[in-house]
């Protein structure tokens, strides 16, 4: 009886947003009198930033400072219509969306700026600080703000866009079966160390060290958080969730969220996490869905580990120490039978 | 059931209410004082996202009826941030991204201040054994761990 150790690797590709029936999210976009800019979603923070990230993809395409951007996400029977916050779809389908509906946003903007400048709005650019100017020439400008109150009281102009992202549904090609649920796929690998205890079956991790690709990170600090975060589930799924702890017996079973097992602050693996930015060409500058990927690859890779620790295949998540010392028990007895 | 009074300062304020008789401090604070910081998670003291400090000590307020802090002292995350200066255990969350959905962010504070105010530099064991009884989905813990030590370590540099 021993602690045996062991290392695992996994790689996984995860695909960004859904495919039944197709994808949709809408986006609205419009300014203030006073050029702020409002984003109408019926999109959901859940937590994982979707709020910061929309704006900064709107300020980004409108020229303007993120803290002008207000997201709106109050109400999903009045707001422009969204598949929801889920298969890591956020990011790249809202993003998409906001994106298109800022681009058109801008260029009334632009035209408005150009009457006032009487300059063509193609000779305009923005500075990111608030203001217009026409290229090359940067004294001849005029502030949004202005430009916002001119389209409101002199122009009568809205100064709005419409934003719509689909990924249209794909059918399976009748004889072979094939198709494209995925437009773009964000990637990981895992390199997980182990210590099994053979006796008791218990699993220590003692380090991960997680490699993502996920498309651009827009906010990069978003991004690691989301990321550290979804390590440690991965390692939750792997070794500790369920609904269903004991067996054989469903009476047994947990019956509440405090039976429902998790690793503690005391649990925590060594954890290393690297990002690495491929940007996906139909992505919002270049983001990818990192939600539910991060979360994944940490399963397979201690899977392995175990496997190359005490040479056991287990194939039902959670891998319980109870698994663990039940295939040891079967190994045992094929040895001897064999 | 009777309608029992009852006082206490809360956040250093003196409240004083008429509450049910049997009524949680968690439902006390939420449902007659207005305070909505502490958050009711599994309401049955496993979960720690009702954590107050009462008297100095850190409790769960989901297991503590309101009838027993007669007189107390109670501190609650709505009263950290005095006079809009965010306390450094709150800037330490914000700026070590150690929240995500929020829920468990007002308990997490508190088990930490309580941490804090007893053992103002605290080890890494110190931290992980003061968040024990506070359960986060989002983080992974690695974050609110960290900003717990930073917000210690900016607490003696300032007093220093």
């Amino acid at each position: 009886m021993a602690i045996r150790k062991g290392r695992g690797v996994a790689a996984i590709n995860y695909p960004t947003g859904m495919n039944l029936g197709g994808d949709p999210s809408q986006a609205l976009v419009h300014s203030t009198p006073t050029g702020n800019f409002m984003v109408s979603l019926s999109s959901v923070d859940l937590g994982q930033g979707l709020k910061q990230v929309m704006a900064q993809i709107c300020a980004e395409t409108i020229g303007v400072p993120t803290d002008l951007v207000t997201i709106d996400t109050a109400d999903t029977d009045t707001g422009p219509h969204c598949m929801g916050t889920f298969a890591s779809r956020g990011t790249h389908r809202i993003g998409n969306a906001v994106r298109q509906a800022a681009e058109e946003a801008r260029q009334v903007m632009l035209e408005v700026a150009a009457d006032e400048l009487e300059v063509n709005a193609s000779d305009l650019d923005t500075d990111g600080t608030g203001n217009i100017h026409v290229k090359g020439a940067p004294q001849k400008s005029i502030s949004i703000f202005d430009t916002a109150l001119a389209a409101h009281f002199k122009r009568g102009r809205s100064i709005s866009g419409r934003g719509m992202f689909l990924v249209p549904r794909s059918f399976p090609e009748t004889e072979t079966g094939a198709m494209k649920p995925a437009t773009c796929y964000a990637h990981a690998c895992v390199v997980a160390d182990v210590e099994v205890d053979d006796e008791t079956g218990e699993v220590t991790v003692v380090s991960v060290k997680n490699v993502y690709e996920v498309g651009r990170a827009l906010n990069p600090k978003m991004v690691e958080q989301q990321l550290v975060g979804g390590s440690w589930m991965g390692i939750s799924h792997a070794l500790y969730e369920t609904t269903e702890p004991y067996y054989p017996n469903r009476e047994h079973g947990g019956t509440d969220f405090n039976q429902y097992l998790m690793p503690g602050p005391g649990d925590l693996a060594a954890t290393e996490t690297i990002v690495i930015e491929r940007p996906a060409a139909d992505g919002p500058y270049g983001a990818k869905g990192v939600g539910e990927m991060c979360a994944n690859p940490q399963i397979p890779a201690l899977a392995n580990a175990i496997f190359d620790a005490v040479g056991v295949r287990i194939d039902s998540m959670p891998i319980t120490p109870e698994r663990i010392l039940r295939a040891l028990k079967a190994q045992a007895g094929e040895m001897r039978t064999g | 059931m009777a309608r029992v009074p009852v006082q206490f300062t809360l956040n250093g304020e003196e409240r004083a209410e008429f509450i049910e008789s049997g009524t949680t401090l968690l439902h006390a604070l939420r449902d007659t004082m207005g305070d909505t910081s502490p958050k009711g998670g599994c309401q049955q003291g496993t979960c720690g996202a009702c954590s107050v400090i009462v008297d100095g000590e850190l409790r769960l307020s989901c297991l503590t009826l309101a009838q027993t802090c007669e007189g107390a002292a109670i501190e609650t995350t709505a009263g950290l941030a005095a006079g809009g200066v965010l306390h450094p255990l709150q800037r330490a969350i914000m700026d070590g991204f150690a929240a995500q959905c929020g829920f468990c962010t007002p308990g997490m504070i508190m088990a930490a201040k309580a941490l804090l105010d007893h053992t103002p530099n605290p080890t890494r064991e110190d931290v992980i054994e003061a968040i024990s009884g506070n359960v986060c989905r989002c983080t992974g813990y690695e974050p609110i761990i960290a900003a717990v030590l930073a917000a210690a370590r900016s607490n003696s540099q300032n007093a220093g």
